[in-house]
């Protein structure tokens, strides 16, 4: 909300969502940190991006404005996410769908399962020079 | 473009912006030109969320490379370090932007004094921050060829030297920004107690909020990648 368009700042108001979004986002902590020490398994990651998804909605919805401001920041802000999305996706295709071309230099785990522990240790940091 | 009319309109006191110290001729209104710097300032966010984003999926590849690695290298991070900086990060949010709520309504005071608060939490990030760098340090948990710890399960491995050079690029990008975001606001503290800020005029308090509150963005996803996954 702008004093430039002419209407009055409900200070209290204003204040009163400010608290409540703060507290909002302090019990989302709370919560993404409680989750952590529980084990589902892959779910964990999902869980800890879909909460932090909700509180950087929050962020830029009531402390960032977006919520009342102009609708072109908003557009900004989301082609901003949208550009960020495309390159995820683009790099995520490139992940998938391409073969390791040289494990034994990426895997160094993998390689360690099939020869004693001690060859690859002494190895490993002596190829990393170059 | 000669509206004079409209500039009259939307100021509150009936008087033309050019009566304003800060209003700038190649504006129409102060209105137009609080507007252009936000539009500004929220491109340039965009380019900030994208640097923080490329370093975000660069993590997310090497985490895939590399996962037992990443799951071990991130137990040397201590939770209650990072669940204490958000909250510090979090209610400097909440400062900040009673801080421009403040500017906004006329109360200079008010507004220096919620922008030390601010202040004040950014040093505390960058305490806690210093304590967990000097533990990495001593524990030689450092970037790249740097990278000296030993005891780890997969000797030899890349993967925990790559976790600590993510984690020192983006806490390190991250850290600087909040060093100046802070800095601007004792810009902003020093102008606001002087009474420079008032309904009309408020743009750099809400310009280095936004920015601040971005900072605050990147850590709400910084922490759970770093500090909870496992």
């Amino acid at each position: 909300m702008s004093t430039h368009n002419g209407h009055a700042v409900d200070e209290k108001s204003e204040a009163r969502g400010h608290v409540l979004t703060l507290v909002a986002l302090l019990f989302l902590t709370v919560v993404t940190v409680g989750a952590s020490y529980i084990d589902f398994g892959q779910g964990n990651v999902v869980i800890a991006l879909l909460i932090a998804t909700v509180k950087a909605t929050l962020v830029s919805l009531f402390f960032m404005h977006l919520a009342h401001d102009k609708p072109v920041n908003g557009l900004i802000a989301v082609a901003g996410f949208i550009f960020l999305g495309l390159f995820l996706m683009f790099d995520l295709i490139d992940v998938t769908s391409r073969r390791d071309p040289n494990p034994q230099v990426l895997h160094p785990a993998a390689v360690q399962t099939a020869t004693p522990p001690a060859a690859p240790a002494g190895a490993a940091p002596a190829a990393k020079k170059e | 473009m000669s509206s004079s009319t409209v500039d009259v309109a939307h100021n509150p006191h009936g008087e033309g912006p050019e009566s304003d110290p800060h209003f700038q001729h190649h504006f129409t209104t102060m209105e137009q030109q609080f507007d252009t710097s936000k539009i500004g300032m929220w491109l340039f966010l965009v380019t900030e969320v994208l640097t923080f984003g490329g370093l975000f999926v660069g993590f997310g590849l090497m985490q895939n490379r590399y996962p037992q690695e990443f799951v071990e290298a991130h137990e040397h991070l201590q939770r209650l370090a990072g669940a204490g900086n958000t909250v510090v990060l979090l209610f400097s949010s909440f400062t900040m932007v009673m801080a421009v709520l403040a500017a906004k309504t006329n109360q200079g005071a008010k507004c220096a004094r919620y922008l030390w608060l601010t202040i004040g939490c950014a040093c505390i990030f960058m305490c806690v921050k210093a304590y967990e760098y000097n533990h990495k340090f001593e524990e030689g948990l450092l970037p790249g060829r740097f990278y000296h710890h030993t005891g780890d399960l997969i000797a030899g491995s890349h993967g925990y030297a790559t976790f600590f050079s993510f984690y020192f690029m983006m806490t390190g990008l991250h850290g600087l920004h909040v060093v100046i975001g802070a800095v601007l606001m004792i810009w902003l503290a020093i102008r606001a107690k002087r009474g420079e800020f008032n309904e009309n005029y408020y743009t750099p308090v809400d310009l280095v909020g936004l920015f601040w509150h971005l900072v605050d963005l990147v850590w709400i996803y910084l922490f759970p990648l770093y500090y909870l996954i496992s």
